[in-house]
């Protein structure tokens, strides 16, 4: 394997198509010759209207479902690879935490699957749960903490085994939006404390902008990356971030690229929080 | 812990209410029994068909036969106890029988589409054709009376308590959350470590009210069985030649009927007990 190439690629999609009931009646080309790098360290927002096939992107990335056509390689090797060797950590719209565990035993989940020790095991919960600022919730059952908690056990659990890259497929849409415009701080500061890779799926504009270094947008029918958006917010954002005119700017760029490849009813979909 | 203390008053209570209720009808209603709408509905309430409440307690403190040393207390007592064990034996390999049923279907679902007919229809049989059946079919190598009916009446009590696990189970192991699956999957956790750490937890609030009636089917199985064969030891066999001393002796009768109730309600609690067991790390119901 030529390494060289491979350093700085979190993830490279290469003439990627996903096509659902081929050659049935109701054929749908999912993605169609999707081209995308991840560099490592970089933070990724997918963003398109619905069924323009971002979680499908996703999915295809997190080895979840087999391309039709096209290369997958994640962290320098093949997808289904990176996923054996749980490469990647995952986060879902429903934080999935396992109702009869405890939250550190959630956190576990991961671990246990490697075969670490208890003890390993504890300490790295412990931390876990230092990184996303609930340690005093440990014996806590995930059905006695608010949603935005159970959704930053989620992202402790995905990132339990210090994986350098982060799936999510939009985490923080069943939040509400104080609570939503926190977690995306928080998970700022997670990804530059760990120094973490994101690919991160969302239908809101401003989500996508304030969190990322790159905002690719996808349209559908078929699905296909239509442009990207370089943010240049640099990496030190706050609350003023949201109210800065460059901030606007891309936010504007992001709805403008989306509104390009779709005339009239195709924004559906899109969400303008 | 108010709420424990009512549950602990309202439990003799119940016992009360219902011997009063026995002791006024028998006050009230007609000696030969009575007729609603032409039916023979009312029972009797002579002395014979329906004796005193302490009559029947008292019975308990008596000899079991005329001159004999063990008191009928002692006799049903260790009547219910053997057939306690018998249930409970039966409830055990039952629902680990049926548990491992589910898992196998789970897992193929060929196996699934064969075994689901016949696992429907085999409840359909009237438990009391298969004693006979069960004597005849499996404890053939044993010549011993006692120890061929007792593994009639466990294999009985198995044949009911299963089914109810296996349903449940098998239902349970579907309905695992399609995105906790997914979780799983993406952490390349391979079939049986998913199936213990994430559907096997997942399916207990489906197995756990299943154990109820399982408990309650293996006292059934266990009990017709005995009725059935006449297991020597069991408390089944102790309500049948008891009911034929009925017209001499009615309060003895009763003192068997008790043994078997008690013998339900201690199954019952346990399963109870074994059920809120399985059930304490699950959120409560209605969050």
């Amino acid at each position: 394997m030529d390494v060289t190439s491979d350093t700085g690629d979190a993830v490279r999609v290469r003439g990627v198509s996903k096509v659902f009931n081929r050659g049935a009646a109701n054929q749908v080309d999912a993605l169609v010759d999707i081209d995308l790098t991840v560099h490592r360290g970089e933070f990724v927002s997918l963003i398109g209207p619905s069924g323009c096939g971002k979680s499908t992107l996703l999915r295809l990335i997190a080895d979840l479902t087999e391309p039709t056509a096209g290369e997958l390689i994640v962290n320098g090797k093949s997808a289904h690879q990176a996923r054996l060797d749980q490469d990647y950590g995952m986060a879902f719209q429903q934080s999935g935490l396992f109702d009869w565990r405890t939250v550190e035993r959630n956190i576990e989940l991961p671990l246990e699957l490697k075969g670490w020790d208890k003890a390993r095991r504890r300490a790295r919960s412990a931390e876990m749960l230092n990184l996303v600022k609930l340690p005093e919730f440990a014996s806590h059952m995930p059905w006695q903490l608010s949603g935005g908690m159970q959704q930053r056990v989620a992202i402790a659990r995905a990132l339990a085994a210090h994986p350098q890259l982060l799936l999510m497929d939009e985490p923080f849409g069943a939040l509400d939006e104080m609570t939503r415009e926190h977690m995306q701080a928080e998970l700022l500061r997670i990804c530059s404390e760990t120094g973490t890779t994101v690919v991160f799926v969302t239908h809101s504009i401003p989500e996508a902008v304030y969190l990322a270094d790159r905002v690719v947008v996808m349209s559908p029918r078929p699905g296909r990356i239509t442009a990207t958006v370089d943010v240049g917010l640099g990496r030190d954002r706050s609350e003023l971030t949201r109210e800065a005119s460059e901030f606007f700017d891309r936010v504007t760029e992001v709805r403008e690229a989306l509104r390009g490849t779709h005339v009239g009813d195709a924004v559906s979909g899109i969400d303008d929080r | 812990m108010t709420a424990r203390l009512r549950k602990l008053i309202m439990f003799p209570l119940a016992f009360a209410f219902v011997a009063a209720l026995w002791e006024a009808y028998k006050a009230v209603g007609p000696e030969n029994g009575g007729r609603v709408l032409g039916f023979g509905l009312l029972p009797r309430t002579g002395d014979r068909a329906m004796p005193h409440v302490w009559k029947m307690v008292s019975r308990l403190g008596r000899p079991e036969v005329r001159g004999g040393k063990e008191t009928i207390l002692s006799v049903v007592t260790s009547a219910t106890w053997y057939s306690f064990r018998v249930a409970f034996a039966a409830f055990v390999i039952g629902t680990l029988l049926g548990i491992a049923v589910a898992v196998l279907m789970a897992r193929f679902r060929l196996l699934e589409r064969a075994l689901m007919p016949y696992l429907i229809v085999s409840q359909t049989v009237p438990i009391i054709v298969l004693a006979p059946l069960i004597i005849g079919l499996m404890a053939y190598g044993s010549r011993d009376l006692v120890s061929k009916t007792w593994i009639a009446a466990t294999l009985l009590g198995v044949f009911l308590a299963f089914f109810p696990v296996a349903v449940a189970t098998l239902r349970g192991l579907q309905s695992t959350p399609p995105a906790a699956m997914e979780l799983m999957e993406s952490l390349a956790s391979p079939w049986w470590r998913t199936l213990l750490k994430l559907r096997f937890p997942a399916a207990v609030p489906y197995i756990a009210p299943a154990l109820r009636i399982a408990g309650a089917s293996a006292v059934v199985g266990v009990v017709v069985a005995e009725i059935s064969l006449g297991v020597p030891l069991g408390v089944g066999r102790l309500i049948l030649s008891y009911g034929q001393e009925a017209s001499t002796d009615p309060p003895k009768l009763y003192t068997a009927v008790f043994g078997a109730a008690v013998l339900g309600l201690v199954m019952a609690v346990l399963v109870a007990l074994i059920d809120r067991q399985m059930m304490r790390r699950h959120p409560p119901a209605g969050t």
